[in-house]
């Protein structure tokens, strides 16, 4: 192809229209090729290197992940049901090398945003033309006093996919028929927002069959929480949530959720009114972005704002931030939500190396929970982007839940656009 | 030309770079959108969001108006299908149908694929062309079978709307092999990759 047909295409493909000779890298017009180095491998960082080759095969793309393997933390709560195993979510990185990515396994340390550096533990440094960041979240461990990474190994958060959602599957199995399960729910603003409330119903999935006398109690720093309507109802009819023998029960912060501390040796949580004791606990700690954001000076507060025309950090010039980590309010910390905004980002990055200005953005949300084997139930938006007040908002009349009262058939079907949700993403982020 | 009538027409034209520039996002960015449940550029890898690469852009503008309107039965698609300009899903019919479809191959059952085909070449063949390979009527050769029922079962519900002459044509499949007369045709379509 030559250049000008090549600019023309990425034209249509970003919706770009040409820009004043001000933007762009006119030395890359020359004929250099152009480096984007992509940090971290998960939901964002793998689509929009795969977007980013898509739109334009010229580009050297780069991704820096520090495990070998993906495992994806959608559908993880169904591990602890019994439903699916944690290999099943896991995922190699050779589908995006057959995208012509260059993945490298190493750990950053931090970039350096003036010489344009991405520098790893193991030694070595990446030069790029743009770097896009995509770390997703890390806790606040201070929070909960008591809490911290060596006593997650035994009190688990599972809020990475991996070794500890099969501890908390193993002390599900092995605590006592008539047990007790207590979920500690985040404040606002954290990653997969139904995750919490979607967990006490694929344990209480697995309970009902094994153990029907056990409990599962949801403690939680809110008063609100995401389909809440949808999950009470959906509580209701499988779990008997509201009745005496509710398997499900939900303590929010008026009633006195919040938590302040754990004693790890005696399993006992301090919240704000009472203590309570369990047989496994499950502390899911508040948020903020991944630590090489904080280790490069992308945050401001615990997020990391952007422009959302391109997911450009609004800190420092040619890096991007995406997913959980960027402040990309209204938009949810969700998988999806990552897809989308790489998709964004990758065409704003390809229109800029070709001195083009970035099309109109679109988004789209789709979430989906799984309450019981025959149980789904979901969330979904299309936004376009406020450029006065830098919000993506949500278009109006569109989108929101899956009806309340609707059919068992119904429920059914999302269970099985659940399962095609996870498998499209799957397969359009990194095969 | 009076002096108000000119300056109306100088502040036109000095809005007309700002109007360019809300034309909103291309088809190519719209249809991106879709890939997490519709798979990579409309194929889907199952095991029930349907393939909409290579689609008729006429199917697929009739099926968005309809979810948009609240005229056929979705769990989903009528929550999102608002959210877009009939602009929007011209400009998504066409990206889509530009689209080569790539099929994956499902479990089925061989006998009733067979009965399938029969009926199909009987009562369908005529409007689903080449086995229900994309033409210009919905794509069924090779399309998600949870995803068929569900459109079956919709159809002779009367939560979605026939086009055409496809209800006479159902009624005759059913009358002449029973219920099993849709199942054998999801298993055909479904033996097709």
């Amino acid at each position: 192809m030559s250049d000008f047909n090549r600019r023309d295409f990425i034209r249509l493909a970003t919706g770009a229209t040409l820009a004043s000779s001000a933007l762009g890298f006119p030395g890359l017009l020359l004929g250099a090729t152009p480096k984007v180095v992509v940090i971290g491998g998960g939901v964002g960082g793998c689509t929009v290197a795969k977007y980013l080759r898509k739109l334009d095969p010229k580009l050297e793309v780069t991704l820096i992940e520090t495990k070998k393997t993906y495992t994806s933390c959608f559908m993880s709560n169904e591990v602890l049901s019994g439903d699916r195993t944690l290999e099943s979510l896991t995922f190699d990185y050779e589908g995006l090398k057959r995208h012509g990515v260059n993945v490298v396994i190493d750990y950053v340390s931090a970039i350096d945003p003036s010489k344009k550096l991405v520098f790893t533990a193991g030694g070595d440094q990446f030069g790029y033309d743009a770097c896009v960041v995509s770390p997703g979240v890390d806790f606040k461990w201070e929070t909960i006093e008591g809490y911290d990474e060596t006593v997650a190994e035994t009190i688990p958060h599972a809020w990475f996919a991996g070794p500890q959602t099969q501890t908390l599957r193993r002390q599900i199995e092995s605590m006592p028929e008539g047990g007790k399960v207590i979920i500690v729910a985040p404040p606002n603003p954290f990653k997969c927002p139904p995750g919490p409330y979607e967990r006490a119903a694929q344990i209480a999935m697995y309970c009902k069959h094994h153990k029907p006398r056990a409990k599962i109690i949801i403690l939680d720093p809110k008063d609100r929480f995401s389909k809440q309507g949808l999950f009470r109802q959906g509580w209701s009819q499988l779990y008997g949530f509201g009745t005496e023998n509710s398997m499900i029960e939900w303590i929010g912060a008026a009633g006195g959720g919040t938590v302040e501390a754990i004693d790890p040796s005696t399993r006992t949580l301090q919240a704000e009114i009472e203590e309570f004791q369990a047989d496994v606990i499950n502390i899911i700690p508040p948020q903020k972005a991944g630590k090489v954001a904080f280790a490069s000076d992308l945050v401001d507060g615990d997020w990391c704002p952007v422009n959302k025309l391109t997911f450009e950090s609004s800190r420092h010039p040619n890096v991007y931030v995406l997913g959980d980590a960027s402040s990309a309010a209204k938009m949810p910390k969700s998988a999806y939500a990552a897809s989308s905004q790489a998709k964004v980002a990758a065409a704003a990055i390809v229109a800029r190396f070709n001195g083009i200005e970035p099309g109109e953005p679109t988004f789209v949300n789709t979430c989906y929970s799984i309450l019981g084997e025959e149980h789904g139930i979901s969330v979904a938006a299309v936004y376009a982007l406020n450029r006065d007040s830098n919000t993506i908002e949500s278009i109006k009349g569109a989108g929101g839940l899956s009806p309340m009262d609707a059919s068992p058939e119904q429920r059914k079907r999302e269970v099985s656009y659940a399962h095609s949700w996870f498998k499209n993403l799957i397969e359009d982020m990194m095969m | 030309m009076r002096r108000k009538t000119v300056f109306a027409i100088l502040s036109l034209l000095a809005l007309a770079p700002i109007i360019t520039q809300a034309a909103g996002p291309t088809a190519a960015a719209l249809a991106f959108t879709c890939a997490g449940c519709h798979g990579t550029d409309g194929s889907s890898v199952g095991p029930s969001s349907p393939s909409i690469a290579q689609m008729d852009p006429e199917v697929f503008i009739d099926a968005m108006q309809a979810y948009k309107g609240d005229q056929s039965h979705s769990t989903i698609m009528n929550r999102i299908a608002k959210g877009y300009s009939d602009e929007q899903i011209k400009g998504m019919a066409w990206f889509f149908a530009k689209q080569k479809l790539r099929l994956q191959p499902q479990q089925h059952d061989p006998q009733l694929a067979r009965l399938g085909a029969e009926l199909h070449d009987k009562y369908c063949e005529k409007c689903h062309e080449d086995g229900g390979r994309p033409g210009d009527a919905g794509t069924l050769a090779g399309q998600w079978m949870p995803y068929l029922e569900y459109a079956m079962a919709d159809y002779i519900a009367g939560k979605r709307p026939y086009p055409r002459k496809m209800q006479r044509k159902v009624d005759a499949a059913i009358k002449d092999q029973g219920d099993k007369a849709t199942s054998a045709l999801i298993h055909y379509y479904g033996s097709q990759h």
